[in-house]
């Protein structure tokens, strides 16, 4: 049976909680009266969409609330959730107003709803979009959203509309993308951007110019996407006669010569120059769904600070060549500095004959004799000749002592907070989400985590630390060495190295009794061999300060010793932070690196720095760990504390999260565990890690005991 | 209980395998025969490897050991083991110690993959004593010249698990294989196939964008040995972008995303 609609005072009451008519004067009446017509479930709908929104903003809610209805005849409950989340999203990253503004612009967002539906959205599209551009041969190339909804490229990166709606199927107009994608690539592989940059921008009519040298160029650029990529050539086709562009993309009768020409093998963009010459100033010819823009000024900006670099880096690494070269056939001790003078040149030698130019086909040489070239040069030198179509002799000379100042060129270090401005290109930081538990959904790429060094402190804390827990590591190696590499001699094996004389005994005697004879005759050496990664994650927060903070750098340096026994892959993170913009990460240990002097002095420099914020950290071990091929991972976190920071990062918001964060560890086979000595942590620890997976150690000073022996019980 | 005897004469190869040389490997590995030094096969998987060896043995007119080798695989596996025959023991030689009392080519393909302890006991035939010592029988087998010991070995693995010894590598003579150059891969393609050269030099283009990707969501590119896979799925008929896909695509990744991606590349080229 359908359960009774809520009455007038029913809704009432709860909106009247929802909004915290209270404190905000909200009048709930209004909504209600919509409500109550409505059907228990879309009762239910609404007020549920109320509460979670209420949880950000009451006033949001409110509106929402008003509206909702409308909004459900317009589109089904499902983009109806959309469109509330798109609201709330805003008032994260804006505020107030631009959220208001998305829920009572309902119609304009009920109309990008339907473009939605079927088209193909960008940031769903990229991670296929991004390898295909990257398999296409030649620079590796970025993708990112264009501002102004136009496709076009600055040499580096392929800036796409953020939504393509062309045609009615979402799978046609993934293929418009794939199409842009391939076009613009073509530009960069095949020289569009080899064009005199300055005699066009600077002539009477610059925009005239530029039409034409892109109507010639589709000519050019198609014919050679049909002979490098003839698949896509073939759809691109039947894109334009979707786009009905066929007929008007029609080029006129006594062009004929120009498309033979510019759809040679050898056609360039000299070609396409001296046709444009020939061509009437009247012609218009509609652009076709996939070319997208030249944007010669961006373009310019782009090449010019890259070929500067790129020379700079490259006539180094031949500088470098030079160099080594010159140590292998040079009588001169080993720690002799040779200088190379820019007078060193290099020659270029073509592998086949055709003399084709590419990274591929063509060698250095230096003095007659072929130089090894490593795969970072050839990557530059793809480069180049993507730009020059050749490498410029200028190029080929190895960089003189002190000629480049390499600082010059290195990227500049982006600020967390500018990390907003650009989603796809963010230099040194990761971006993960974080999970709303009031709102039920991810926070798209809401934390911005940056992974730090620890300075080594050069110090006597680890002599102190071994001296003073001398006794508890001497039983504790004992108890290490023990679990290390276990062989068992297997008894009764079917296969085996060495003949079981027990098993063979009995097996005649039963034999002789008229018994089948077993054929368990062997023994076979089982090799446990121990596959265990695992990663400590250790709380620097500011609650840390003075003795725990002592107890847990004592513990890591305990369990850095007696893991050595083991032989198990280890890594050693410490983490804190203020807000969601600056979440750090400090490396103490990687898993690649070897437990030596200055991994002891980092863990002797661990200080208490601000929060804990854990969700973001445990989400960035996930990926840490699927990098590494290990049958046991295993993530322990010490602490002292709940999740907690800044901003809303607080209470039931941080343990959720984390709680979900762990979650997804799971998901991916990693074992989470945690260690703390918050006496209050068994309130919060069993919801967040499972019952069993958590210690609570009640005494500080036992810490550095507890954790190896957890670890050792943990890894058997 | 049945024997686990080999027989080193069944593995004469008859028929000249198939082998079209990149370099002068052919000319090394001869050299390094006649001088009785072991060889040390690098390159990335499905490049020719095994079939550069089976070309070998039929030139040399040895008999071919090969072991592949695993992470269970032990020294006695190599060696030889008592087995029990009518209440009796009976030492029954492994491959490696057929292969030196034969005089033929033994070759341990993937050997990173053997236990640690298991490549110790090559290093006695590896160097100039080339003596297999068998503890368990008290002997000591002398190769003779014309036994051969090769072993292979993908640098690929960026694992320091799987990273082959010092004490092991500097015996060896290093043979470095890679994928060969457009026009040979697709001429490989197409004498191993029979299909027609256009349809060969557009997979070998496809193999290319793929090894473009290792490092950036591939681990590997895809291998000449996938590439004859999709070339023969093509010559029964099956359409080329579905042929990639189940052969290439397929084969080398599991990530959907990366699927998608190179079922694109796919079908842009065909």
């Amino acid at each position: 049976m359908p359960r009774p609609a809520l009455t007038y005072e029913e809704i009432i009451e709860r909106l009247d909680i929802y909004f915290d008519v209270e404190f905000t004067f909200i009048k709930s009446e209004d909504a209600a009266e919509l409500i109550v017509q409505q059907s228990r479930s879309v009762q239910d709908f609404i007020l549920d969409l109320s509460k979670r929104i209420a949880a950000t903003n009451e006033e949001l809610s409110f509106q929402f609330t008003l509206n909702a209805i409308r909004a459900l005849e317009a589109m089904d409950q499902h983009m109806v959730e959309a469109w509330a989340m798109t609201a709330t999203d805003n008032y994260d990253r804006k505020g107030l107003t631009p959220a208001m503004s998305v829920i009572r612009d309902l119609d304009n967002y009920v109309h990008t709803a339907h473009i939605n539906a079927c088209g193909a959205v960008l940031e769903e599209e990229i991670s296929v979009l991004l390898p295909f551009v990257q398999g296409l041969s030649g620079r590796k190339l970025k993708i990112a959203e264009s501002d102004d909804n136009i496709a076009y490229t600055d040499t580096e990166t392929i800036y796409l509309p953020a939504i393509t709606a062309l045609l009615e199927e979402s799978k046609d107009n993934f293929l418009i993308y794939k199409a842009s994608v391939a076009f613009l690539w073509a530009q960069i592989q095949f020289g569009t951007f080899r064009l005199p940059f300055t005699e066009i921008l600077d002539c009477d009519d610059p925009d005239t110019q530029l039409n034409k040298i892109t109507t010639l160029e589709t000519i050019r650029l198609e014919a050679c996407i049909k002979r490098e990529l003839p698949g896509l050539y073939r759809d691109m086709q039947m894109l334009k006669q979707k786009t009905s562009e066929q007929h008007e993309h029609a080029y006129p009768d006594n062009w004929q010569h120009i498309i033979e020409r510019l759809s040679a093998t050898d056609a360039s963009i000299d070609d396409t120059l001296k046709c444009m010459a020939s061509i009437d100033e009247e012609i218009y010819i509609a652009p076709c769904c996939y070319q997208g823009t030249l944007k010669l000024d961006q373009v310019t900006v782009v090449m010019s600070k890259r070929i500067e670099k790129e020379k700079a880096y490259f006539r180094i690494a031949l500088s470098e060549l030079a160099r080594e070269s010159m140590k292998k056939n040079s009588d001169a001790p080993e720690d002799t500095e040779l200088e190379v003078d820019a007078s060193t040149t290099f020659a270029l030698k073509f592998k086949d004959e055709q003399q084709q130019i590419n990274s591929g086909t063509i060698e250095l040489e230096l003095e007659g004799e072929l130089m090894p070239i490593p795969d970072h040069i050839k990557e530059l030198m793809t480069s180049i000749i993507v730009d020059f179509g050749e490498i410029p002799p200028e190029h080929l000379h190895a960089a003189g002592p002190g000629e480049y100042d390499l600082k010059k060129y290195e990227d500049e270090i982006l600020n967390p907070d500018d990390v907003w401005k650009g989603t796809y290109h963010i230099e040194g930081a990761e971006l993960y989400n974080e999970w709303n538990f009031k709102r039920q959904y991810y926070h798209k790429n809401w934390c911005v985590l940056r992974e730090l060094e620890i300075e080594p402190e050069y110090d006597d804390f680890v002599a102190i630390t071994l001296e003073k827990h001398k006794g508890l590591l001497k039983s504790l190696r004992h108890t290490f060495e023990i679990l290390r590499g276990e062989d068992k001699l297997l008894k009764k094996q079917v296969h085996g190295d060495d003949v079981d004389i027990d098993a063979l005994v009995e097996a005649y005697a039963d034999v002789k009794s008229g018994m089948e004879m077993t054929d368990r005759l062997f023994t076979k050496m089982h090799k446990e061999e121990r596959n265990v990664a695992v990663i400590f994650m250790v709380d620097m927060s500011g609650s840390t300060k003075g003795w725990i903070n002592e107890a847990e750098r004592e513990s890591l340096i305990l369990l850095c010793e007696v893991i050595q026994i083991l032989g198990d892959r280890f890594a050693i993170y410490g983490f804190s932070g203020m807000t969601r913009t600056r979440c750090e990460l400090f490396k103490i240990k990687a898993f690649d690196e070897e437990y030596d002097d200055e991994i002891k002095g980092r863990i002797s420099n661990i200080q208490p720095k601000d929060y804990t914020r854990m969700g973001v950290f445990i989400r960035h071990m996930t990926r840490l760990f699927s990098e590494i091929d290990a049958s046991t991972k295993l993530l322990i976190t010490i602490s002292d504390g709940k999740p907690d920071d800044y901003d809303t990062y607080r209470g039931e918001y941080g343990v959720e999260d984390t709680r979900q964060a762990l979650y997804e560890a799971h998901r991916d086979g990693i074992h989470p565990y945690c260690i703390t000595i918050d006496e209050e942590a068994r309130e919060y620890l069993p919801h967040m890690y499972g019952a069993a997976n958590y210690s609570v150690i009640d005494d500080v000073a036992q810490l550095p005991r507890k954790v190896s022996d957890i670890y050792r019980r943990l890894t058997t | 209980m049945q024997s686990k005897a080999l027989k080193p004469e069944e593995y004469f190869i008859e028929d000249e395998p198939y082998y079209q040389s990149i370099g002068d490997e052919i000319a090394i590995f001869e050299a390094a025969y006649n001088q009785s030094l072991p060889v040390l096969l690098k390159g990335p998987t499905g490049c020719g490897k095994t079939r550069f060896m089976e070309h070998m043995a039929w030139r040399l007119k040895r008999p071919l050991i090969t072991v592949s080798c695993h992470d269970d695989l032990t020294a006695s596996d190599l060696v030889g083991r008592f087995l029990i025959s009518g209440g009796e023991t009976v030492w029954v030689d492994g491959p490696l110690a057929r292969s030196v009392r034969n005089g033929a080519i033994c070759y341990l393909d993937e050997i990173v993959e053997a236990r640690k302890d298991t490549t110790v006991v090559i290093h006695p035939l590896a160097d100039d004593r080339r003596v297999l010592p068998m503890e368990k029988v008290g002997e000591i087998i002398e190769a003779t010249p014309e036994f051969c010991l090769a072993i292979s070995y993908n640098p690929g693995y960026q694992s320091v698990m799987k990273d082959l010894k010092q004490s092991t590598r500097q015996r060896f003579v290093a043979l470095e294989f890679d994928y060969p150059d457009a026009a040979l891969e697709s001429e490989i393609i197409v004498k191993e196939t029979g299909i027609d050269a256009a349809t060969a030099n557009l997979l070998v283009k496809f193999a290319h964008m793929t090894r473009d990707l290792k490092g950036s969501g591939l681990d590997e590119g895809a291998s000449t040995r996938l590439l004859v896979h999709a070339a023969k799925l093509i010559h029964e008929g099956i359409s080329p972008v579905v042929a990639c896909k189940t052969a290439i695509s397929q084969a080398i990744t599991d990530d959907a995303d990366m699927m998608v991606a190179m079922h694109e590349l796919s079908s842009s080229l065909f």
